[in-house]
């Protein structure tokens, strides 16, 4: 039983990863219909920006996340100008683009630190004990830390008037601008704070694993079938879809087989779709 | 032969006769081995064009029915023992109606949720390929020997030559057919199809199957050229090369997967001799070709053409 408890565990750490990636994803392709598929490629490139400051330089963890988070909430205004020509064309259009992001991204990243695998100093290797689980420190902080951004975030929707304005969009495009609201605004005040996200996610797991430029590679394709199951556009449909799938991986791993770990999820996704064309939660057309 | 149909035909035909002789003209094994392979390529962007250039709907599982093509000849001549022309066809067969399977369940979904869909499908024919070891071979691969008449390289360039026509003369009649034009209402409007009797499902299927059917051919040649596979034959990254061939020449026009899959192919072939960076340079490319010419290349041409052509009516009746 306590194995049990040790995979659900897992599965709890990789979904607040999941989480956090799936939020910032669908915020964009939701609410802004833009197919972001180099979204886990801004993922890696946090990772890495972790890395370089806290190896190459030897600033503190905490600092070195907070300097991360930052940097790339900037980066996430200059991926949005680069959406800007394609962002009311069809789907695909944004999808190339992305696909041409991630190309350079990950080109240059390798171009700078090679192919290799890398590692960043685990901060808090302190096992804990409880209950027959062992624990890395550094893994609960993960999940408390995914726990405070998503509460984070939804105060900043719910309660100020720039996160109304996202949820504006998000309802209903040509209303919001009707009442007044850029929607250039919330789309680079959009891109901000998911690519932010992705930062933070990155910075808080990459310590428990190996970083390398090819690591995003299932990651973004998994934060599209989370939002896609938890209806696209729905935060709360990322945040469950989030969790429930990176439980589920753990479970899998764990009882069924390793080698098609992906497959469960990604089959399931196409079942469940099949039922229910629009995702679980609804979601909108 | 009028100004007109000379524009029309004439650089086609230009083209044909080069191709015809094209092994001969001195050059290079390596060079030819490019060609082959741009050429195989092509018939898989056609297979693409007929499902998201004339219907409309972005399937990102085209390289996994291009590996599902290439194994179905491999396991069929090897395991099953079967001849080489016999288990080609049965191939393509097996990949169109795993193609109806699939159409059954993703039909159902829309927009970017059938895109999801299609490149999970992808994913997931990967790994199964990747892991079933006694029938796919697993990470190792597997041989695969075409008969006797193409081992040489020349012979294998009529050999794709030939199909690469025949999947153009295909994609031709298809434009110009009644089923065809079924495939262009249902992408321009599907509630306007479906109120004018057109059966929605019906038709998407029926172009996806399709469509599977020529991207199983291009595995089947793959397969044949390379004469050895591996899991990276059915690798959802071919599904993203083939989106960008058909997006770069050209969606929903005849030529334009022939003129992507070349253009960028060989530049990318070309630019190998500076390495990785060449995937740098070809990103911002990307970006620059999809925001400044979103109809590709032949469609980019098209427009200029009838610019061109207009202003010339426009002084001939000044």
């Amino acid at each position: 039983m306590s194995y049990f408890f040790q995979q659900l565990v897992n599965g709890i750490m990789l979904g607040s990863v999941y989480s956090l990636v799936a939020l910032g994803l669908t915020l964009i392709f939701g609410i802004l219909g833009v197919a972001h598929f180099a979204h886990g490629h801004f993922y890696m490139l946090g990772a890495f920006l972790v890395f370089f400051l806290s190896v190459s330089f030897g600033v503190p963890y905490w600092a070195a996340l907070v300097i991360a988070v930052a940097v790339f909430c900037l980066v996430g205004v200059g991926i949005e100008f680069v959406y800007r020509p394609v962002r009311d064309k069809s789907d695909i259009n944004a999808f190339i683009v992305a696909i041409g992001m991630l190309l350079v991204i990950e080109e240059a990243v390798r171009a700078v630190w090679g192919t290799g695998n890398r590692r960043i100093t685990n901060p808090y290797p302190q096992v804990l004990k409880f209950a027959g689980i062992t624990l890395e420190l550094q893994r609960l902080i993960v999940i408390g830390a995914a726990i405070v951004l998503i509460v984070l975030l939804h105060l900043f929707i719910k309660r100020t008037r720039m996160g109304s304005a996202i949820e504006a969009v998000a309802q209903d495009r040509e209303g919001a601008a009707l009442v007044g609201i850029s929607v250039n605004r919330v789309s680079i005040l959009t891109f901000s704070v998911a690519t932010g996200l992705a930062a933070a996610a990155a910075a808080l797991a990459a310590p428990l694993a190996f970083i390398a430029p090819d690591m995003a590679n299932t990651l973004v394709l998994k934060a599209f079938v989370i939002i896609v199951l938890g209806g696209l556009g729905s935060i709360k449909g990322a945040i469950l879809g989030g969790y429930l799938l990176g439980v589920m991986e753990a479970l899998a791993i764990a009882y069924i087989s390793p080698a098609y770990k992906d497959v469960w999820a990604f089959a399931a996704l196409i079942l469940i779709l099949a039922i229910k064309p629009n995702g679980l939660f609804g979601g909108r057309d | 032969m009028t100004a007109e149909n000379l524009r029309k035909y004439g650089v086609f035909i230009a083209a044909l006769a080069v191709a015809c002789f094209l092994p001969y003209i001195g050059i290079s094994k390596f060079m030819l081995n490019v060609i082959i392979y741009a050429g195989i390529f092509s018939i898989a962007t056609m297979s693409l064009n007929i499902i998201m250039g004339y219907t409309g709907q972005v399937s990102l599982a085209q390289g996994a029915f291009y590996g599902i093509g290439a194994y179905g000849l491999a396991i069929l001549t090897n395991k099953a023992g079967l001849n080489f022309w016999m288990a080609m066809l049965l191939a393509c067969l097996i990949t169109a109606f795993v193609g109806l399977l699939i159409g059954l369940l993703a039909f159902r979904t829309k927009g970017p949720y059938f895109i999801i869909v299609t490149l999970c499908f992808n994913f997931i024919v990967y790994v199964v390929i990747k892991n079933w070891d006694w029938l796919s071979g697993g990470v190792r691969g597997q041989k695969i020997t075409g008969p006797e008449l193409f081992a040489g390289r020349e012979a294998r360039y009529y050999l794709v030559l030939g199909f690469v026509l025949l999947t153009l003369f295909i994609m031709w009649r298809i434009s110009r057919s009644l089923e065809g034009l079924g495939f262009m209402a249902v992408r321009d409007n599907e509630p306007l199809a479906d109120a004018l009797g057109i059966n929605i499902t019906y038709t998407k299927i029926v172009a996806f199957m399709i469509s599977c059917f020529l991207a199983g051919l291009a595995g089947c040649l793959g397969a044949l050229h390379t004469g050895y596979l591996s899991p990276t034959s059915a690798h959802y990254l071919l599904s993203f090369n083939f989106i960008i061939y058909l997006l770069v020449g050209g969606a929903g026009t005849l030529y334009g997967p022939i003129v992507g899959t070349f253009t960028v192919y060989l530049a990318l072939e070309f630019m190998k001799g500076i390495g990785e960076y060449r995937f740098m340079i070809f990103g911002i490319i990307l970006i620059l070709v999809v925001i400044y010419f979103p109809r590709g290349i032949v469609g980019g041409l098209k427009s200029l053409w009838k610019k061109v052509a207009g202003s010339r009516q426009a002084e001939e009746g000044a």
